[in-house]
């Protein structure tokens, strides 16, 4: 087989605000065969989506591709001028983005934009095009491919997005395609749909091209080969079977540990004997003005009831928009519910944060998902953490200041952090503040919301250990609100899942892998696994996935 | 990133990055605010004495500036305005500033009927054209210098108001702020220390180009005889007084513009190059 | 999506007619404010006591200002401005023609900066951080940090006392031919464009750029397309209702600037009329011009935000 794309020795490098130029390409080579999908897998800030740019000789704003060459079809993309570069985008390389959503134009009807690139470089006559789009559309399941391409993208869900952006790479049957992570965005329902679209076009004809992500199970349903990049730099590259199972590289290894789905030891009591310390009844919340009988315009979350024992762990799960995040805001009180109440610690709970006392309020504390937007950005780990601990517990400066390092001390960051301030903090660390300042109030429950998913694979896990650790030793309740199965199977005691608003099944992890209710069905099956042949021996019933998903 | 990155000691590095034209642009508003307090100890001549016998003059050795439309002398003129036009525009931002950002930030975390009200009202304010609120305004109360600030600063309140609230608006929908505000913390205490530090930059930005706006009206007022009345003048009364001189291209009516545009621009300037604080995203 | 826009637009008009009324309000009382007795002050200090109350009856000036507000727009409802009280004549009368005048001068300064403005924010935006745009953009900060008037005066003492072309600061009411309506109208009108094309072309460069940072612009690069399409064809639509959000803007900075230039070319249009009033104290005419002048600037602002409602795909 020739090589299709050739990166020798590139280098990028990138002007920090201060004016200085980091590499954060150091040297890269790369090889992509006539129909080979190759997938660059790292973390946030690895350089993999960097690389896959430069194979249309572009790179973003403050970066620069300042050395080494990529030679793609014969031709060096780093030589070529602007002008040569435009001519091959789009007709010989094209990309599909990871956010469709944001990359088309909402002024413009999708059709024109699916067209547009064999307008711009004048490939076959318009009405080929159209009816070579409607083709495409059809081969990627979209629904109504007759007439999709007459709507503005904001009258098509982000999963129909996704695959028309592939429809608008693929049109002029570029050579090699670039895929930026492009099921990230999605439910994992509609990432399969997406998924088995993206494969079945790539098999029929036979593309080559770049498959950017940060999760094995989905590169392992469609590379060939995996590439594995930190820091600007490949560390290991194997065919997608050698990688998956004989990792050579510590790196690797130390990312397949963190997908791998990992049982803890949870304390063997059973829940439903264990003294309740919260419950929720019949909670209804919504948004929006009311209506006349005085429910609010829309539901989010309908009639659902939970129940979470002392120092027990229970898992909300469900896809995007399903009232999981809604109904953690009605439990902190940040959102009051229109019907039913909270009872904590057989205390009935003010419905709003300020019809309670302060002593209910500290007891049960809310972690957010993203550790950028929960910290203050103007104060000090120092600040952010002493708060807590004056306006609760009234502590003067010097107790508060042992008691900061201890908080810093539990949570596993260095004592010498405390005068940083958050834009200062890798990912990891803003999230261990930010839960160390839910520790400082002393609760009994805190609320989880989506916390490990703004974090890379490893960072999560060690965030999930620490967790645990400190349940153990503080008889903590949490509950944690995630659309990561995985996670939630590795800590939680009971598991509910909401759909559209309404709680529809309460399992145990130990049940998962029998669920009564369909939809559980589904969205368990739908969750990839480091499995090549996973996404080809997945059978789900087209009915389920008709009535489901149909956002 | 692992917590590998963040212990590596980092190197030391100068925190600011300082823009030339910038540097420039603050030392002129340095010179006028020194000019401003220093004025009556620095001037050459009395600002009532005729000292030339033509008027007029041209710039000469003993009248730097040259002579106004009574043969007074200009430099002192100039360095005595500018004590009028920065004292009124400093005293109406400052007044517009605070109750204007106040305001905003208060309806901002409050919301809903509050919010309302304030915005309406506001809005209503902010669709009279400035300078006919002024015009107005002068020709109900006249126009001694309290008067002159107190209208300035309340043509200019609706523009903080709404600048600084649709900051606050953005810093109030941030989780640290829901934290706070379900830990039970007092409006006092969300706008001190949870609002008001992370707006303060861009707030502080929009007050020096509102200050720009108000020197601009209050010489546009000055200039329409409407604005600081004989015996005191700002710089837009100089150019009214001699705008007789036009036609000879007099410096007695083109240096006070000069004066004008001088600070503006300066204050423009100093905003567009203000110190930036050096982020490395290595930092990160 | 059509009744959504239909009530976004009734929504906006609501909120233009409340603040129309609270404007009113406003004008009113601004100027009812005004310490002194109006019929001592028309009468002069000379008349008699039972004069001066027997024009506070027939001018209502004793009953609750309430009504009097409501009495007084109930007139401009139906056209009836009151009387000058400077020289007798009925203010709409006096207003009409000076109106038509200011309006002329307007729209010649609109017709003439909105394409020039235009093209040279959107152009400028193209060639981002080249020498034009640099140039352009330090020009911009130069005219928007110096009072309008001086404007006028570099324009006079370019024209008139340098060039030798025009004549300084006079406004010739005889106007026969089309030179003599280039000279009258040259020197106003320059001024005029010169300081409302700043801050047009500085908020449509913005505008553009705004756009072209999106990703969807980046998404229309990488399929190969040139700098004109990625500008003319992906920025341009979403930008425009921006882009008239700002021509709209600008011209309600027309309204400001009129004042000064009226004032400094001696041209008989109402601003000049509304500051002579102001001298005189001359209330009914204050009034009249300052809600003239108000809903003109509310039916710039109301019609800009109506536009950026039509004009956003996302409600198509």
């Amino acid at each position: 087989m020739r090589s299709l794309v050739q990166i020798r020795d590139l280098v990028v490098e990138a002007t920090t605000d201060s004016g200085r130029t980091i590499e954060i390409i150091k040297g890269v080579d790369l090889d992509i065969a006539e129909g080979e999908i190759v997938a660059l897998i790292g973390e946030s800030g690895s350089g993999k989506t960097t690389i896959a740019m430069t194979l249309m000789g572009y790179a973003r704003a403050g970066c620069k591709i300042v050395g080494g060459s990529v030679v793609v079809d014969g031709v060096d993309m780093v030589a070529l001028p602007e002008k040569g570069r435009a001519a091959l985008r789009g007709a010989t390389i094209a990309y599909v983005p990871q956010s469709a959503a944001a990359a088309f134009n909402p002024a413009i009807r999708i059709m024109d934009q699916v067209v547009e690139v064999v307008r711009i470089h004048g490939v076959m006559p318009i009405e080929e095009a159209r009816a070579k789009a409607v083709s495409l559309f059809r081969a990627l399941s979209l629904p109504n491919p007759d007439s999709i391409g007459d709507r503005y993208p904001h009258q098509v869900s982000g999963g129909q997005l996704q695959r028309l952006a592939a429809a608008m790479a693929l049109i002029a049957s570029p050579k090699v395609l670039i895929f930026d992570e492009p099921t990230t965005a999605l439910d994992v329902t509609t990432q399969v749909e997406v998924l088995r679209a993206f494969k079945s076009v790539i098999s029929a004809n036979r593309i080559a091209g770049i498959y950017v992500s940060h999760d094995l199970a989905v590169v392992a349903q469609i590379a060939d080969r995996i590439v594995v990049l930190r820091n600007g730099e490949v560390q290991e590259t194997g065919t997608t079977a050698d990688i998956l199972a004989r990792a050579q590289h510590p790196y690797t290894q130390q990312l397949l540990a963190a997908v791998a789905p990992h049982h803890g030891s949870r304390p063997e009591t059973s829940a439903t004997t264990a003294e309740a310390l919260l419950e929720v009844h019949e909670v209804s919340v919504g948004y929006g003005p009311l209506r006349s009988d005085g429910r609010p315009a829309i539901l989010a979350v309908e009639n659902v009831s939970l129940r979470v024992a002392r120092g027990r762990n229970l898992g909300i799960i469900g896809e995007s928009g399903c009232g999981k995040s809604t109904l953690a805001r009605a439990i902190a009180g940040i959102l009051p519910p229109f019907a039913g109440g909270v009872v904590f610690d057989g205390r009935e709970l003010g419905r709003s944060a300020r019809s309670r006392s302060p002593d209910q309020l500290r007891q049960v504390q809310i972690v957010f998902q993203h550790a950028d937007t929960a910290l203050n950005p103007a104060q000090t780990v120092e600040d952010i953490l002493g708060r807590p601990l004056t306006f609760y517990h009234g502590m003067a400066r010097k107790p508060r200041s042992a008691r900061i390092d201890q908080l810093l001390d539990m949570v596993k960051l260095p004592r010498s952090l405390r005068l940083r301030r958050p834009a200062e903090l890798s990912g990891g660390q803003k999230q261990r503040v930010n839960f160390a300042r839910a520790l400082a109030a002393d609760p009994k429950l805190i609320v989880c919301d989506e916390i490990t998913s703004a974090l890379d694979t490893v960072v999560a896990a060690a965030i999930i250990d620490l967790l645990k650790e400190l349940q153990r030793e503080l008889d903590l309740a949490y509950v944690f609100i995630s659309h990561d199965l995985s996670m939630v199977e590795a800590i939680c005691d009971d598991i509910v899942v909401m759909y559209r608003g309404r709680k529809i099944e309460q399992i145990t992890p130990e049940a998962m892998a029998r669920p009564e209710h369909p939809y559980t069905q589904l969205l368990l099956s739908s969750v990839p696994k480091l499995d090549p042949a996973w996404l080809d021996n997945l059978r789900q019933d087209p009915e389920q996935v008709r009535e489901y998903c149909q956002h | 990133m692992t917590s590998a990155v963040t212990s590596t000691p980092r190197r030391p590095r100068f925190g600011y990055r300082i823009n030339a034209v910038g540097v420039a642009g603050a030392l002129i508003v340095l010179f006028w605010i020194v000019v401003a307090f220093a004025a009556p100890a620095i001037i050459p001549h009395p600002i009532g004495d005729i000292v030339d016998t033509d008027y007029f003059g041209p710039m000469s050795r003993e009248l730097w500036l040259g002579s106004d439309y009574l043969g007074r002398d200009m430099t002192s003129r100039i360095l005595m305005g500018a004590r009028y036009t920065l004292g009124i525009s400093v005293a109406a931002v400052i007044i517009a500033g605070v109750s204007g950002v106040t305001l905003g930030m208060i309806a901002a975390i409050t919301g809903g009927a509050v919010d309302m009200v304030l915005s309406r009202f506001l809005d209503a304010l902010n669709s009279i054209p400035s300078k006919l609120f002024s015009l107005v305004v002068v020709a109900a109360v006249g126009s001694s210098i309290p008067v002159l600030i107190v209208t300035m600063a309340v043509i200019y309140i609706p523009g903080a108001y709404r600048f600084a609230r649709a900051l606050a608006v953005n810093i109030n929908t941030m989780d640290f702020v829901v934290v706070a505000r379900i830990r039970g913390e007092s409006l006092f205490y969300l706008i001190r220390a949870e609002i008001l530090p992370n707006i303060i930059g861009p707030v502080m930005v929009d007050l020096g180009l509102r200050f720009v706006f108000i020197v601009l009206l209050l010489s546009g007022l000055s200039f329409l005889g409407l604005g600081v009345k004989p015996p005191y003048a700002d710089w837009g009364a100089l150019v009214r007084e001699n705008i007789g001189g036009l036609p000879y291209a007099a410096p007695a009516v083109i240096v006070p513009s000069l004066a004008i545009a001088s600070l503006t621009i300066a204050v423009n300037l100093l905003i567009d190059n203000l110190p930036t604080k050096i982020r490395d995203r290595e930092a990160s | 999506m059509k009744h959504r826009i239909a009530s976004l637009v009734l929504a906006r008009l609501a909120i233009a007619l409340v603040t129309a009324i609270i404007v009113s309000f406003a004008v009113f009382f601004a100027t009812a404010m005004l310490p002194g007795d109006t019929a001592t002050i028309l009468l002069g200090q000379a008349a008699t006591p039972e004069a001066v109350e027997g024009l506070r009856k027939a001018m209502h000036l004793d009953d609750p200002a309430i009504f009097r507000f409501l009495r007084w727009l109930a007139g401009v409802v139906h056209g009836d401005l009151g009387v000058s009280y400077a020289n007798n004549m009925p203010v709409a009368k006096l207003i009409a023609g000076r109106l038509v005048n200011t309006l002329k001068l307007a729209g010649l300064t609109a017709v003439i900066s909105v394409p020039l403005a235009l093209t040279l924010g959107i152009t400028a935006a193209m060639l981002r951080d080249t020498l034009y745009d640099r140039c352009l953009t330090i020009a911009i900060i130069g005219v928007v940090s110096v009072p309008e008037f001086m404007i006028a005066t570099l324009a006079v003492l370019l024209f008139a006392v340098y060039l030798n072309w025009l004549p300084a600061v006079s406004f010739t009411s005889e106007i026969r031919t089309a030179y003599d309506f280039a000279r009258a109208y040259a020197m106003p009108v320059v001024t005029l464009t010169v300081v409302i094309s700043a801050q047009m072309i500085r908020m449509s460069r913005a505008a553009v750029i705004e756009t072209l940072n999106t990703p969807y612009v980046e998404m229309a690069l990488l399929k190969g397309a040139s700098r004109g399409r990625l500008v003319l064809r992906h920025a341009l639509p979403n930008a425009l209702g921006p882009i008239v959000n700002a021509v709209a803007l600008s011209l309600s900075y027309l309204l400001g600037g009129v004042i000064i230039v009226e004032t400094v070319f001696n041209y008989p249009g109402i601003a000049k009329l509304m500051v002579d009033a102001v001298s005189t104290r001359d209330l009914p005419l204050i009034q009249s011009c300052a809600i003239i002048f108000c809903f003109g600037y509310l039916l710039l602002t109301t019609t800009a935000d109506i536009i950026a409602i039509l004009s956003n795909p996302r409600l198509r």
